[in-house]
């Protein structure tokens, strides 16, 4: 018996009817070639966000990102004009990585007028314009306006900075991002600058990571461990289902209904002590920020109460925001076709006082115990379906955006195959 | 290193006055069970006078035994998982892996 009403067609699923409801293979998951075309179809060609714009609040403000998936490693950096803007991090002389600290291969961020090379002083401005060449008169012909960095597409949505690595994307950020995720754009990210950020190398195929932050049916087995004792059996026998699922072009929407998160109204003893003095847990601080008037864009189930909406932007990124009045986001970076960066970050406004830097700091070692439980539990899917005695997994109606992810992907990479092949 | 009010909790805070999150993670790691059930016990009839006390101070101006006695709350957070749930230091079922808090808000 559904606990919420599903669409006139029966389940969520079927009201995407190219989705089907057959059981799925997941040799996309385990393929060293699969991931191969991946790397061109997808992380060559999509949007991919690679941070916020707090992050390079001035003028010469610069972080270098590692995107192994694209091959490529980024400069994004903040210019004299106030623009955000992103180039390949490649010297034009000799090709060395321009900006590092110390390691080459791990990534960095400051504030700089210009960048100059650490291996022949060549300088280049915030623009991405060589403004100097070391000994340019040993130099044959040379014209310094040929040999600026090569930039690389970048847009900001909402704070959000993005890139695309196509030689010319076939969308711009806003049609990629399409009317879903547009709703979200008036949400006050920008307001929200106390950040928890945390960062782990895993052995799983990057879809197999997200799978797990785009259902919430694994949550009651998962993590009922976070709930007290008493309450467990009930907690996993109740199972999950979610109010409102919607899908969007490559992304997708996952609403929680608000009366499983209203920790406050519960009676004390189904409450963890620690909880009731920080009074905060995991769903966030009880005291609900003040955010004024949130878009409808946030929660067009018209989900009530609400509870939080999970923004799966394709392929690779998640917002999720809470009622509460603060959001986090998941982010997959795949390093090869079994192993991924999992980034995380806990954003809310900047706490005023003891008590609620307290309430945020319970929030985001919440949030670390919880995705301890799952980036152990996703390596140990990783080698069952490396195994390769399965070829069909069955999915149900609240794994619809499992299959609509899984789906995309391999429409996206056919999608590769067929384009004429350039000279 | 605490205020006098709070003098009960000093013997934890040599322990569990830690600046970042990193190092309490370390250190709720490299505690037994007992450990950490005495801080607990110790501190949670405190926590909420404790967080009514730092309140009493601008956060980005705290005096110093203010400053300590915040890092001790939030060890007492990180604790109360193994305490209250895991019975054991580390989350059961994740020796695999890791999860990194690479920032973090000050103080």
């Amino acid at each position: 018996m559904a606990r919420y009403p599903k669409p006139a067609e029966g389940t969520w699923t079927e009201h995407y009817p190219e989705l089907g409801t057959a059981p799925v293979s997941y040799e996309d998951s385990i393929s060293p070639e699969f991931y191969e075309l991946e790397r061109e179809a997808i992380f060559k060609r999509a949007w991919l966000n690679v941070g916020r714009v707090e992050e390079i609040p001035r003028t010469g403000s610069y972080f270098t990102k590692s995107i192994a998936a694209a091959n490529a490693s980024i400069i994004v950096v903040r210019g004299q004009d106030g623009e955000v803007r992103a180039f390949h991090n490649v010297c034009r002389h000799r090709g060395n990585r321009l900006v590092w600290q110390d390691v080459p291969h791990e990534d960095t961020s400051g504030t700089c007028r210009q960048f100059t090379c650490k291996y022949h002083g060549w300088r280049y401005g915030l623009d991405g314009a060589c403004t100097f060449v070391q000994q340019e008169s040993e130099f044959f012909d040379i014209d310094k306006s040929d040999y600026g960095l090569v930039p690389v597409h970048c847009e900001v949505f909402a704070g959000f900075i993005f890139v695309n690595f196509a030689k010319e994307p076939s969308q711009t950020l806003r049609e990629f991002l399409g009317p879903m995720l547009l709703g979200v754009e008036d949400y006050p990210f920008d307001r929200m600058t106390d950040r928890y950020a945390f960062r782990v190398e895993c052995r799983a195929n990057w879809k197999v990571f997200s799978d797990a932050f785009m259902e919430f049916y694994h949550a009651p087995v998962v993590h009922v461990g976070q709930h007290p004792r008493h309450l467990r059996a009930t907690i996993t026998e109740m199972g999950y289902e979610a109010p409102h699922y919607q899908i969007d072009g490559p992304h997708g929407l996952v609403t929680t209904a608000g009366s499983l998160h209203r920790v406050w109204d519960m009676p004390p003893e189904n409450v963890k002590p620690a909880d009731i003095v920080t009074r905060s847990g995991l769903f966030g601080p009880w005291e609900q920020s003040d955010l004024g008037e949130l878009p409808p864009g946030i929660n067009p189930g018209n989900v009530s109460p609400w509870g939080l909406s999970s923004f799966q932007f394709f392929p690779n990124f998640a917002i999720l925001i809470w009622e509460a009045g603060w959001y986090n986001t998941h982010q997959f970076w795949p390093t090869s076709y079994n192993s991924l960066v999992f980034e995380g970050n806990v954003y809310s406004l900047p706490a005023t006082s003891a008590s609620e830097r307290v309430g945020r700091e319970m929030a985001a070692v919440a949030f670390k115990e919880y995705s301890l439980q799952d980036a152990n539990t996703l390596e140990a899917t990783q080698m069952g379906l490396e195994a390769r005695v399965i070829d069909r997994f069955p999915l149900n109606d609240q794994e619809v955006l499992v299959r609509n992810f899984h789906k995309v992907v391999g429409d996206w990479v056919h999608e590769l195959a067929r384009e004429p092949v350039r000279a | 290193m605490l205020p006098p009010e709070f003098a009960e909790l000093e013997p934890f805070a040599e322990r569990w006055c830690r600046a970042t999150e990193p190092e309490r993670w370390a250190a709720r790691l490299s505690s037994s069970m007992d450990d950490m059930q005495a801080f607990y016990d110790a501190i949670l009839p405190r926590v909420t006078e404790a967080i009514a006390y730092c309140d009493e101070f601008p956060l980005h101006d705290m005096p110093d035994g203010a400053v300590h006695l915040l890092r001790l709350i939030y060890s007492f957070v990180i604790v109360s998982f193994p305490v209250e749930l895991w019975r054991q230091p580390y989350v059961p079922d994740t020796l695999g892996t890791s999860f990194d808090r690479t920032s973090e808000p000050l103080p």
